[in-house]
């Protein structure tokens, strides 16, 4: 920051000036993304070398044998596929959710708009601790408890009360005139939102998509509570408990750790584009 | 069910717009929201009312609630477990709201109006992605990172601080009641820089790039640029970004579940997590449902406080354009 802040003063025209804001940058984000690389790096480490070397170290070679135990000890296959069930449903069905309630909001401009999206917002910012019992008790009574079908549904409620607060600004910019057009050329409502407000608002409900994803992935708080056998856990909650029991050593955090890590990571390089395109882009300018 | 009717009206024939299709088209609109609304009852609303009823019990879960009226809040009153753990959301709220969207501002104008500029977006682009990385990583697996980076005995940090020759400075990072609750703050801002970053930036792209190429020709260094132009221009992001963090910090649950279970000694204790010790170690159902209530009706306020505020800057920005 200071570095910024002295470049600024100076006002640079050469090309000189401007390397000391890009190595701050670096610096910045080499603390970023340092955490990683200590994980990836101890991950490797066999035992007997981490108690010798000590987490700084370059590992010597290459010992996959934590990770492999790490990974049957906890059926991290199973809790693999769980999570990409639970998110990949809820981020599909929140976006769809949302999508219907913004096309009223910022397209309908239904009445009372503004009372309806507070409404909505409501459920992003309820603290899930002031549902969790009642949802953890309704469930039990439903037979929904320790389903997955039971968190995708609790979930795709959650994530679209954000989606429609998003949408719903989005589309109330919406060009009028397109909308216009479409309807004087005999479009019903149904058409105009598939036809002719999703394809422009594609890049906003990409966003959506990758984002409810994510946080459905990385959610913890109700998946702990309702999740409560191995075989429905997701990737979050079985590291979670394990690390909240404090059963492992040092090699078994990094395996636990780098496994963690990884689906993360891979989310990231995929859905970099999506994200890169921003929230408040949209081919509405 | 939109859907039928509309081809339905299809059907019959284009007919000009006449009285009796207005109302109509009104409550068409109104049937999208239909979904919604009757999902969200189920899974939002209903679970909240029974929330708050159950506040006013006292109940283990099993069996039927025994109505106590305002005894529960009244208890809460007196427990200092209760205040220490909204003292730390406070805590929390600077770690997680106001210092990564300082943080955020000033490095997404850097990217977007200079990094960017200079060094191609790229670059931008690469440098963004390090910063958003932690916001992918779930919270869980974070706190494993962590808690072991910041293990007391052959803790990454403290080797670290070891090896450069701060061996004085070494901790126990989240082991001592004095240390726990910075450690977790710190924690806190590295998971939550990327969210304001990312948002600011997209924001950033929104704004006409003449202003920018204005001001140059006129002579504003970055930091006048920043000032004038970044800043008001992104006001609505920055009110969206804030209030939703400053929600998410008083929210905080799993950081503090997976690093310190609220220890050492209380020191990290949160409303979220007290409330969830309360109504699943504790079995009191009653009793946590009450401190969970305290903490709903503290976040809608402020979030009220957040939408209203977000709303005004944009009516601003419209009128501005007008």
């Amino acid at each position: 920051m200071t570095a910024v802040r002295t470049e600024v003063r100076t006002r640079p025209r050469t090309a000189l000036g401007r390397y000391p804001v890009l190595v701050a940058l670096c610096i910045a984000a080499l603390f970023m993304v340092l955490p990683f690389l200590i994980v990836a790096v101890n991950a490797v480490k066999s035992p007997a070398e981490y108690s010798q070397h000590g987490p700084l170290s370059l590992p010597k070679g290459l010992y996959l044998d934590g990770l492999k135990d790490f990974w049957q000890r906890v059926d991290y296959g199973q809790k693999l596929l769980n999570s990409v069930l639970i998110s990949g449903s809820v981020a599909v069905l929140a976006a769809v959710l949302s999508l219907l309630n913004a096309y009223a909001i910022g397209i309908g401009r239904i009445k009372g708009r503004t009372w309806v999206l507070a409404f909505f917002v409501l459920a992003n910012v309820l603290p899930q601790e002031a549902l969790v019992y009642p949802l953890y008790y309704l469930s039990k009574q439903a037979g929904l408890y320790d389903t997955r079908l039971s968190v995708i549904i609790v979930f795709t409620v959650i994530q679209a009360a954000f989606g429609t607060y998003l949408l719903s600004s989005v589309l109330g910019q919406f060009p009028r005139e397109i909308i216009e057009a479409a309807r004087i050329d005999g479009a019903n409502k149904w058409q105009v939102l598939w036809r002719i407000v999703v394809p422009v608002s594609r890049p906003t409900i990409g966003v959506l998509l990758v984002f409810f994803f994510i946080w459905t992935w990385n959610e913890f708080l109700l998946p702990l509570v309702m999740l409560i056998s191995n075989d429905n856990q997701t990737v979050s909650v079985a590291l979670g408990v394990l690390q909240g029991q404090r059963l492992m050593d040092a090699t078994m955090t990094n395996a636990a750790a780098l496994l963690g890590v990884l689906p993360a990571i891979v989310f990231f390089l995929v859905f970099q584009r999506t994200l890169t395109r921003g929230i408040a882009v949209g081919a509405v300018k | 069910m939109t859907i039928t009717a509309e081809r339905g009206a299809r059907a019959v024939g284009k007919r000009p717009h006449t009285g009796p299709r207005r109302p109509r088209s009104q409550t068409s609109y109104a049937l999208f929201l239909l979904p919604g609304v009757l999902a969200f009852l189920a899974v939002i609303i209903v679970p909240f009312l029974m929330n708050t009823g159950i506040s006013f019990t006292e109940w283990s879960g099993i069996g039927s609630p025994k109505w106590t009226g305002l005894d529960n809040y009244r208890q809460l009153l007196d427990d200092s477990e209760f205040w220490a753990s909204f003292r730390h959301s406070l805590f929390m709220v600077v770690a997680m709201a106001v210092v990564p969207t300082m943080i955020g501002l000033v490095l997404a104008a850097a990217l977007f109006d200079y990094i960017g500029k200079h060094f191609g977006s790229r670059t931008a682009a690469v440098l963004r992605a390090c910063f958003y990385l932690p916001q992918v990583l779930p919270i869980a697996v974070a706190g494993i990172v962590w808690s072991w980076i910041l293990a007391p005995d052959n803790g990454s940090l403290n080797a670290l601080l070891k090896a450069v020759g701060l061996g004085s400075w070494q901790q126990d990072w989240l082991g001592d009641p004095d240390v726990a609750l910075y450690s977790v703050m710190g924690v806190m801002v590295w998971v939550q820089i990327g969210f304001p970053l990312v948002v600011f930036m997209a924001g950033l792209q929104r704004v006409d790039p003449q202003l920018y190429e204005a001001a140059e020709l006129d002579g504003a260094g970055w930091w006048r640029r920043f000032w004038h132009i970044t800043l008001p221009q992104i006001r609505p992001e920055i009110y969206v970004v804030l209030t939703w963090c400053t929600v998410a910090a008083l929210k905080v649950f799993g950081a503090v579940y997976v690093l310190t279970k609220g220890g050492p000694g209380g020191a990290t204790d949160v409303p979220s997590y007290f409330s969830f010790t309360t109504f699943f170690e504790k079995t009191q159902a009653g009793y946590g449902a009450a401190i969970s209530t305290v903490l709903t009706v503290i976040i809608l306020l402020l979030a009220m406080v957040g939408l209203k505020l977000q709303t005004r800057a944009e009516d601003a920005e419209e009128g501005a354009r007008a």
